[in-house]
């Protein structure tokens, strides 16, 4: 009898995931094998079937240009976009956790750009850009400088879309650290104010180390977003100029789209993978789980 | 020291609202004029110029097909994981899991060769496939349910609910505020979706609006188009911008009641 209970509990659980895990396997589980197994195989146009070719895929990534600025350029903007957007939403949700007037008016502008798509806002910032009619030239002729034509300029392009970003995310970064914020115990701050610690101690010693759960969380959507998104340079640059705001995924989609070239596709993408796990790992073994899941 | 968090506030506010003031300065300024005048010629233009009645229409049908599913298969889910033990329960999460670290936009590749294979290509339905799972919505759920006192389940079973009425009658609605923020992230995520149906389609009939967009403004891009850009610029974000001004608060409240923090 209780086995058979037990059947039952077991028979419906696995029903109740199946629908979604139907979708998990076709498209999460099933394309991430296939493409670690492709990326074995020549296939391009000139192939009629993907011949095996080894680790060869592999060996010619590495020697290729495009692919070594694309992951030089991911790592900068990774490291331009993920501290900066986490910090400054930090510092955003303190500026606004606090009942003055227009606060909740400042919320809103700081929280707008992430309700918007990124193809809008990258039309938004490629008006701004844009030499001769954009509005930050405008600015620069107020002052006397000349035309600067940010994305047009290697040296430039990719801080210029790494401003963007930030300005794009910080505000998603706020909402959780507001949430953070609003659930720490008042008793403990007013404790720490009557045994005299300044608002910088208490910042450091008790709100910055009970944030730490909402600063993970942020890292880790920040590091994902850093590699998964890539509209801003379809809309803004298509990778250029000579490369210079190429990022891993736009290669893939260069790969896939434009040259046709599939084996190269499905090895850049296994990289991407490596890249994904290795964070996860670093984030599950490197930090405190308890802090965590707390 | 109060003073200058609170100018410092106010300017970084205005820094952050800039471009939607610059964007709907352009939209607006009629450009066969010296100097600034108001003019609506520039929306006219966009709106006659492409099909954008058809582009709102493809992303109201492809936003709230995908949220529905979506609810469907996360609250289920969502309880196996929250309150029944199975075997494999362990491993599968971990499944899951993986989903959170490998988002579906890294696998553009592989997914337009399986809907190729299914000769999906092209339709509303390949666009949105891919996400009526949200491993995401299935965490945040999971995190709620199990938050729920066991006992209203007990009740409910006493009282001769099954299962799936335990769920309808006691989990859904007091899990209210974690499908609000689930729903708002979802639809402002699905409606911002880019480069998957970019990939998906080829003709207006299932284009969404970011596509649209896109394409509007690849056969456009010279100075003096700029103004009806800007215009269609606004088409796709105006819905959006409206329904989070209207429900702002709910939409922060949400957020820091769904168990995210």
């Amino acid at each position: 009898m209780r086995k058979g209970k037990r059947m039952q509990e077991n028979t419906m659980a696995w029903l109740f995931l199946l629908p979604s895990l139907i979708f998990l396997i076709l498209f999460t589980l099933y394309p991430i094998i296939k493409t670690v197994y492709l990326s074995f195989f020549q296939s391009d146009l000139s192939t009629d079937r993907p011949i095996y070719v080894g680790l060869t895929n592999f060996k010619m990534m590495l020697e290729d240009e495009v692919f070594r600025k694309a992951f030089i350029n991911n790592f900068w903007f990774a490291v331009g976009t993920i501290p900066t957007s986490v910090m400054l939403g930090m510092l955003l949700a303190i500026l606004v956790n606090r009942k003055i007037k227009g606060t909740s008016l400042a919320r809103t502008a700081f929280f707008y750009p992430v309700v918007i798509p990124m193809v809008s806002a990258a039309f938004i910032w490629l008006f701004f850009y844009t030499p001769e009619y954009g509005m930050i030239n405008k600015l620069l002729h107020l002052l006397g400088i000349g035309d600067l034509n940010l994305l047009g300029n290697s040296s430039t392009v990719l801080i210029a879309i790494i401003v963007m970003v930030i300005w794009k995310e910080a505000g998603f970064f706020m909402i959780f650290y507001l949430a953070a914020l609003q659930n720490i115990p008042k008793e403990l701050l007013e404790a720490s104010h009557i045994d005299g610690a300044s608002k910088w101690m208490q910042f450091w010693k008790i709100v910055f180390p009970l944030l730490m759960p909402t600063t993970l969380f942020s890292v880790v959507i920040a590091t994902t977003n850093a590699f998964k998104t890539i509209d801003q340079l379809v809309v803004m640059t298509q990778g250029g100029p000579n490369n210079a705001s190429n990022l891993l995924l736009y290669y893939i989609y260069e790969s896939t789209f434009r040259f046709m070239d599939y084996g190269k596709a499905a090895t850049a993408t296994v990289v991407v993978l490596v890249i994904m796990i290795v964070i996860a790992a670093i984030q599950f073994f490197g930090t405190d789980r308890k802090i965590h899941y707390s | 020291m109060k003073l200058i968090i609170r100018i410092s506030t106010y300017l970084l506010a205005i820094l952050f609202a800039l471009p939607l003031f610059g964007i709907i300065y352009m939209a607006f300024k009629d450009t066969k004029v010296e100097g600034f005048s108001v003019t609506i010629d520039n929306f006219i233009e966009a709106w006659n110029a492409a099909p954008f009645a058809s582009y709102y229409l493809n992303t109201f049908i492809i936003v709230f097909g995908i949220l529905v599913v979506q609810l469907f298969t996360i609250t289920l889910a969502a309880y196996a994981f929250a309150r029944m033990n199975f075997i494999g329960k362990g491993t599968v999460f971990l499944l899951y899991l993986i989903q959170i670290m490998i988002p579906i936009e890294l696998l553009i590749y592989p997914n337009s060769n399986t809907i190729a294979q299914l000769g999906l290509y092209d339709t509303k339905l390949a666009i949105m496939l891919p996400y009526f799972i949200s491993a995401f919505g299935i965490f945040l759920l999971r995190q709620t349910f199990k938050g729920i006192p066991y006992e209203l389940e007990e009740a409910a079973k006493l009282e001769g609910c099954n299962r799936l009425q335990t769920i309808w009658h006691v989990y859904v609605p007091l899990a209210k505020p974690t499908y609000i923020a689930f729903g708002l992230i979802s639809i402002s995520a699905q409606w911002s979706n880019f480069l998957w149906p970019l990939i998906i389609t080829d003709s207006d009939s299932n284009r969404p609006l970011t596509v649209g967009l896109a394409m509007f403004a690849k056969t456009s891009d010279s100075g003096a188009q700029w103004g009806v850009v800007a215009a269609a610029t606004l088409f796709v974000i105006f819905p959006l911008l409206l329904a989070f001004f209207l429900f702002q608060r709910q939409f922060i409240s949400s957020f820091m009641h769904s168990g995210i923090k």
